[in-house]
């Protein structure tokens, strides 16, 4: 189709709206003071007797012209727009079409209905078939398919859940999420280090089930996943059980309704639940990450379905991104090598004191509790248990100093052999203090519902650090 | 909303069309299930599959569907797959 508009008047009107019938009559009329075309959205019935009236069944015309409602009057000279009204106003009328007593019979104005345009449902499949926008993705026919559901779990695409089909709409509704560009690429996904574009994101963050909302979030997790220091190749390809954990700060998280409070770790929040899992989707689909393949964990863990969660931010406590330099009012997230949730129930300590010994003793038990410097961790501190120490006065930085103290250990009670255990740090530390975490390693957030005085532990790789993975903090945009 | 058409959330990297299992390079070592699906007759094509498979020394386990106006019972296709490598049926009398 040509660009160029035809010169004179155009209407674009509908059948099944009321002044666009009120304003009808005058049509003929209009059409003799100069060329006329009529753009009717829903009927051949309409302006049927003007030569210049036109069904337009598909809405190319309407799209191409940005119609918000009906009727709407436009004036064209030398292929341009020159000026256009919407409704019935009277003097816009007149002075639009040059006719001076047009509709002296009709009120002086009646607002008009919607473009069939905008209608839901119809825009998206409107910009895909007549918009700028040009999809990449390969398309897959499953019409021979009883069950788009089960075509995508024969293709290999879901993690065991069923998947919401990526129906080229919803990719381009997902799309506008993000104001990044569909071709851009994120990085190279490991393992098979295939260039991974944003429209790439956007058909996986469709299957995984997230709102268009939460690309900027998922997009900055799939960023901080694919930094050299955070490793996601080793990450993915390991026996041991970590996979990417997403921590959330900031504004973001609350405006997508993300859980930071009860049952924050656990099911039921769809943010929380899509975003994690989109994650784990990408590294599945696009990058190749299957187990069984190059996912060859041991045994895995739950958090491999989706591991995603807000921190319960408190003006008392510094939040993990402001901790990790990001400014404060500012959107982050942390990705860190999770394995599962560890408990610690703790219902009798009301010091700092006895608390933080408490802590202490159960962070012992990442990886081995003769094992020192080779797993990060995550504490999650429930907002009874912060409590014990803000009114103690205690910060967080307090809380992980006086947790580093605790957590030296006499290397004689680590070493391999000792306690009659074979697993054990090296000989060489025998006669050293050793810490339980490399410096950095412990990272403290605080999450959960206001009622139980437990928090949990989350232990990452045991390949922690410059050797394998380090927790990325990256700003959400946009 | 047109529903039959899905992009593709892969690398791309397999071919679009799902590939059917790869053919053994041979029957040695396999054992291969021969399926009656109880439709007339289909017994004497079995019977003469299974004496030509038997001459070549090649291991058979018959299997029998109830009627051939039904898909197999999920127990029946759960006990094939776990016990056979390949699997030959006779379609039509």
């Amino acid at each position: 189709m040509t660009t160029a508009l035809p010169d004179g008047l155009i209407v674009v009107a509908k059948a099944d709206c009321p002044t666009c019938r009120l304003v009808e009559p005058l049509l003929a009329e209009m059409a003799q003071g100069g060329p006329l075309t009529v753009y009717v959205q829903d009927s051949v019935d309409y302006a049927a007797d003007l030569s210049g009236s036109l069904y337009d069944k598909t809405l190319e015309h309407s799209y191409r012209l940005g119609i918000e409602f009906v009727p709407t009057l436009i004036r064209v000279e030398n292929g341009q727009e020159i000026e256009r009204t919407y409704g019935w106003h009277k003097e816009d009328w007149r002075q639009l079409s040059g006719v001076a007593e047009l509709g002296e019979a009709l009120p002086v104005m009646r607002p008009g209905c919607g473009s069939k345009t905008l209608e839901p449902g119809i825009a998206e499949e409107l910009e895909l078939a007549f918009g700028d926008i040009q999809l990449q993705s390969r398309e897959i026919d499953i019409a021979g398919a009883d069950d788009p559901m089960e075509a995508c779990y024969e293709r290999g695409w879901s993690d065991g859940l069923p998947v919401v089909p990526p129906t080229p709409v919803r990719v381009l509704r997902m799309l506008k999420g993000t104001e990044r560009k569909p071709d851009e690429v994120v990085g190279l996904m490991p393992p098979d280090l295939v260039p991974c574009t944003v429209e790439k994101v956007a058909v996986n963050a469709v299957l995984a089930g997230c709102k268009p909302e939460y690309m900027p979030v998922l997009l900055a997790a799939l960023e901080a996943s694919l930094t050299d220091e955070f490793g996601l190749h080793g990450l993915i390809c390991t026996t041991m059980f970590g996979s990417p954990m997403i921590i959330v700060n900031g504004p973001a998280a609350k405006a997508i309704g993300m859980n930071s409070g009860v049952n924050a770790l656990g099911q039921g929040n769809r943010a929380n639940a899509t975003i994690g899992r989109a994650l784990q989707l990408i590294i599945r689909n696009v990058g190749g990450g299957r187990p069984g393949e190059i996912d060859r964990s041991t045994l895995g863990n739950p958090g491999k379905y989706s591991f995603c969660f807000a921190e319960a931010e408190d003006s008392d406590w510094l939040p993990l991104a402001q901790e990790r330099g990001v400014e404060a009012g500012r959107s982050a997230v942390t990705i860190f090598p999770g394995e599962g949730v560890q408990g610690i129930v703790d219902q009798k300590s009301r010091d700092p004191e006895s608390l933080a010994r408490s802590f202490a003793l159960s962070l012992r038990t990442v990886d081995h509790a003769k094992l020192a410097m080779a797993g990060d961790a995550v504490l999650v501190v429930s907002p009874e248990h912060a409590r014990v120490f803000i009114d103690a006065g205690w910060s967080k930085q307090r809380l992980r100093e006086e947790l580093e103290q605790l957590l030296m250990a006499p290397g004689a009670q680590l070493v391999a052999g000792a306690d009659g255990i074979a697993e054990g740090i090296p000989a060489r530390f025998q006669d050293q203090q050793v810490p339980k975490f490399r410096p950095g390693g412990l990272l403290i957030v605080r999450a959960g519902g206001t009622a139980g005085l437990f928090s949990a532990i989350i232990a990452g790789w045991a390949a922690s650090g410059p050797v394998g993975s380090s927790p990325v903090t990256r700003e959400v945009n946009t | 909303m047109n529903d039959s058409i899905l992009l593709d959330p892969t690398a791309e990297q397999a071919p679009a069309q799902r590939s059917r299992l790869a053919r053994p390079a041979s029957l040695e070592g396999k054992l291969v299930g021969l399926l009656d699906i109880s439709k007339p007759r289909g017994n004497v094509f079995l019977d003469r599959i299974e004496e030509q498979l038997a001459a070549m020394g090649i291991e058979v386990k018959r299997y029998n569907k109830p009627t051939f106006t039904r898909v197999a019972p999920t127990e029946l296709k759960q006990q094939m797959a776990a016990e056979v490598d390949l699997l030959v049926e006779g379609l039509a009398d």
